[in-house]
């Protein structure tokens, strides 16, 4: 029978299947990190139990690492044990550990693909719902909690009830200045937050055919906040290509049967999908969020809406809290909002070619007076790349801060956060009250629209330099 | 993990949707590395505001959450289910669910029951008049009931089962391990692994 990529993958790892029950699925790699883990651990200690695959499992420390002076112990009393409480998790159960100051650490997402460990047609986990990112290399990857991360740890496997699936083609060639973030926050607004719920998304069509690996990383990082579990893209050859250079690829003969399995990886051409949404690249535009979810989003050309003129009952009022809650008057256009803080960085635009995009709008310029902002690659290893090429200067030149590599102002678990009332234009992907900080106010951008705005003090594109 | 049958008490009107795991319990919360003590971080900015509808005396011993579509959106956080447990709370009904946040909760004994939003807003106009409503949660019979209303909701047989025995999840995927050795045994050698570590 015709399959999607998704059920081909799913068809691969089933351990057990039985009438009545949901299928227990094998997990290829389970990703760790500090904040959902350690009741976990606790859990398998109560019971004497072991982690049973520690070679398929990896951890590192990213949602409270501080990014500034990570030589000097965590300040915070309370992220330093749930640090170290990882740490010694990680030695007493033989799991492999990327800690502050290694040159692998970093955001758990950028961590798996830059080694190399992430690949097609597996199955991955991790206690972080973005874990839909690694979807982009043709995987079935999504998040857990930490019931299922004790559970992975203990089995390796999971009993999962079979999502369904949504195919969403972005056919045509985007315009200049649209982006993967802009893609995905188009989507978003779409199909709304609870649009992608019990489903799989699997993106498709040429525009998401033409993203580099990292653009396609966006998208599917971001499914999540279309409610969906997981997003995934077949792989082709770039992604083969990404992975082959990596230190974890697999080598001679492993590699040939890898590639072979690997590029039977894609939607059987008479598959049927429960769902399909399409959109056209050519009417896609720099895309901007205006209120506090992620499906309240509008292209950065057009105003703040007014809440009278939603039909939705539910919906207008969750606009007029956001209205509120934000600051802004109906009507407004969105390029006149003024922001006070810049924030570069996250799982969903903290890699290397983020930080060239912004450089390369940055470069030679200074950022305007009255913002600050701040650079957080999203690993260690990103910084160290982006300090080779230069980018260090151009941001430090421009005004901005370098920082150390982590969650960061994602979420506002570590000491970078907006203050009350405070204005953020962020690559991040959360634009919740207070995500940010308490009382903070987010606006969800791509990296050229944050590069931009940071130049002008106001949300803007590039084209508006 | 408690048995969940039925559970009855009085019931509390949230009145909005898209209540995402920010808003449940901000991320300044989840330092600890226990699974209780989280009452105090549990909506914990709306709490600054004597209006919200926690802070409301009428419904300090409710212990059944009625909120708006799409509750439990945003990340995968089980501290959310763990705050909602530690504050009293026995049970949400919501006409939608984030898949994520459904799947703790029912891992964790904390029922989510899906009704339709019709009955979710019949349910509020009840609880509105007259707070002290009793409100059965029934996983047994798979019905909502307060006076002469009765509201049925479907929930699968084995996760139904799973909680009505409270069963753990752990120890029923080990008593089929066999056939996970198994499985591991014709995995591709191509598969990547973790260790040794490789740079």
């Amino acid at each position: 029978m015709s399959k999607t990529l998704a059920e081909k993958i799913w068809a691969d790892h089933i351990v057990r299947s039985a009438q009545g029950e949901p299928d227990l699925i094998y997990i290829d790699l389970h990703l760790i990190h500090e904040v959902t883990s350690a009741q976990a651990f606790d859990g398998l200690r109560l019971a004497g139990r072991q982690v049973r695959r520690p070679d398929l499992t990896i951890a590192t420390e990213d949602h409270n690492t501080p990014t500034l002076n990570i030589d000097l112990p965590i300040a915070d009393p309370v992220s330093k044990l749930q640090v170290d409480t990882l740490r010694q998790n990680c030695a007493e159960f033989g799991v492999r550990i990327h800690s502050l100051g290694d040159a692998e650490q970093g955001i758990v997402h950028v961590v798996g693909p830059q080694l190399g460990i992430t690949q097609p047609g597996m199955t991955i986990v991790c206690g972080d719902s973005h874990t839909s990112t690694h979807g982009a290399f043709g995987a079935l990857a999504f998040g857990i909690g930490t019931s299922e991360v004790e559970h992975v740890l203990a089995t390796q496997t999971l009993p999962l009830v079979r999502p369904k699936t949504m195919a969403i083609t972005v056919d045509g060639v985007l315009p200049e200045g649209v982006t993967a973030k802009d893609v995905i926050l188009a989507i978003i607004a779409k199909i709304g937050t609870g649009g992608g719920q019990g489903y799989v998304i699997e993106y498709r069509g040429s525009a998401i055919r033409a993203l580099s690996m990292e653009g396609r990383m966006t998208i599917c990082n971001m499914s999540i906040e279309a409610g969906a579990r997981a997003g995934l893209i077949a792989p082709d050859e770039k992604t083969f290509e990404y992975v082959r250079t990596k230190p974890h690829a697999p080598q001679g003969a492993d590699w040939d049967a890898a590639l072979e399995y690997w590029k039977t990886l894609k939607t059987d051409d008479d598959a049927k999908f429960d769902v399909e949404i399409s959109l056209k690249a050519e009417e896609l535009a720099p895309f901007v969020t205006w209120g506090t979810n992620p499906g309240q989003g509008l292209p950065l050309n057009s105003s703040v809406p007014n809440p009278a003129d939603i039909a939705d009952i539910e919906e207008r009022g969750a606009a007029e809290r956001a209205l509120t809650y934000m600051g802004l008057q109906a009507g407004a256009p969105l390029k006149s909002i003024k922001v006070d803080t810049i924030f570069l960085g996250s799982c969903t635009n903290g890699r290397i070619e983020d930080l060239r995009a912004a450089a390369n709008i940055l470069k030679g310029k200074k950022k305007a007076d009255s913002v600050r902002m701040l650079v957080v690659p999203g690993s260690a290893r990103v910084r160290l790349q982006a300090e080779q090429e230069g980018l260090d200067k151009v941001f430090i030149d421009f005004g901005a801060e370098w920082r150390n590599a982590g969650c960061s102002m994602c979420l506002g678990m570590n000491p970078d956060q907006l203050a009350v009332g405070e204005r953020s234009a962020s690559t991040s992907n959360r634009n919740f009250e207070g995500r940010q900080g308490k009382g903070g106010r987010t606006h969800l951008v791509s990296p050229l629209v944050a590069a931009a705005t940071a130049i002008r003090g106001t949300l803007s594109s590039p084209a508006d330099l | 993990m408690e048995k969940f049958v039925s559970h009855t008490g009085s019931a509390i009107p949230l009145r909005r949707s898209n209540v995402d795991t920010d808003q449940i319990i901000p991320a300044v919360y989840l330092k600890r590395v226990t699974k209780s003590g989280f009452e105090d971080g549990l909506f914990a900015a709306w709490r600054n505001d004597p209006e919200f509808v926690l802070n409301q005396p009428q419904y300090k011993a409710a212990t059944i959450l009625v909120a708006g579509a799409d509750f439990g959106t945003g990340s995968s956080r089980e501290h959310a289910v763990w705050a909602l447990q530690n504050y009293g709370f026995k049970a949400v009904i919501s006409s939608r669910f984030a898949d994520i946040f459904r799947g703790n909760s029912l891992k964790g004994g904390l029922l989510t029951v899906i009704l339709p939003q019709e009955n979710v807003e019949k349910i509020w106009a009840a609880i509105e008049a007259d707070p002290t409503t009793s409100v059965t949660v029934d996983l047994a019979a798979k019905n909502v009931r307060l006076g002469s209303e009765v509201y049925p909701f479907e929930l699968d047989d084995y996760t139904r089962w799973r909680l009505m025995e409270g069963l753990d999840d752990i120890g029923l995927t080990l008593k089929n391990i066999d056939s996970v050795t198994a499985y591991e045994s014709s995995r591709p050698a191509y598969k990547p692994k973790t260790l040794p570590v490789r740079s």
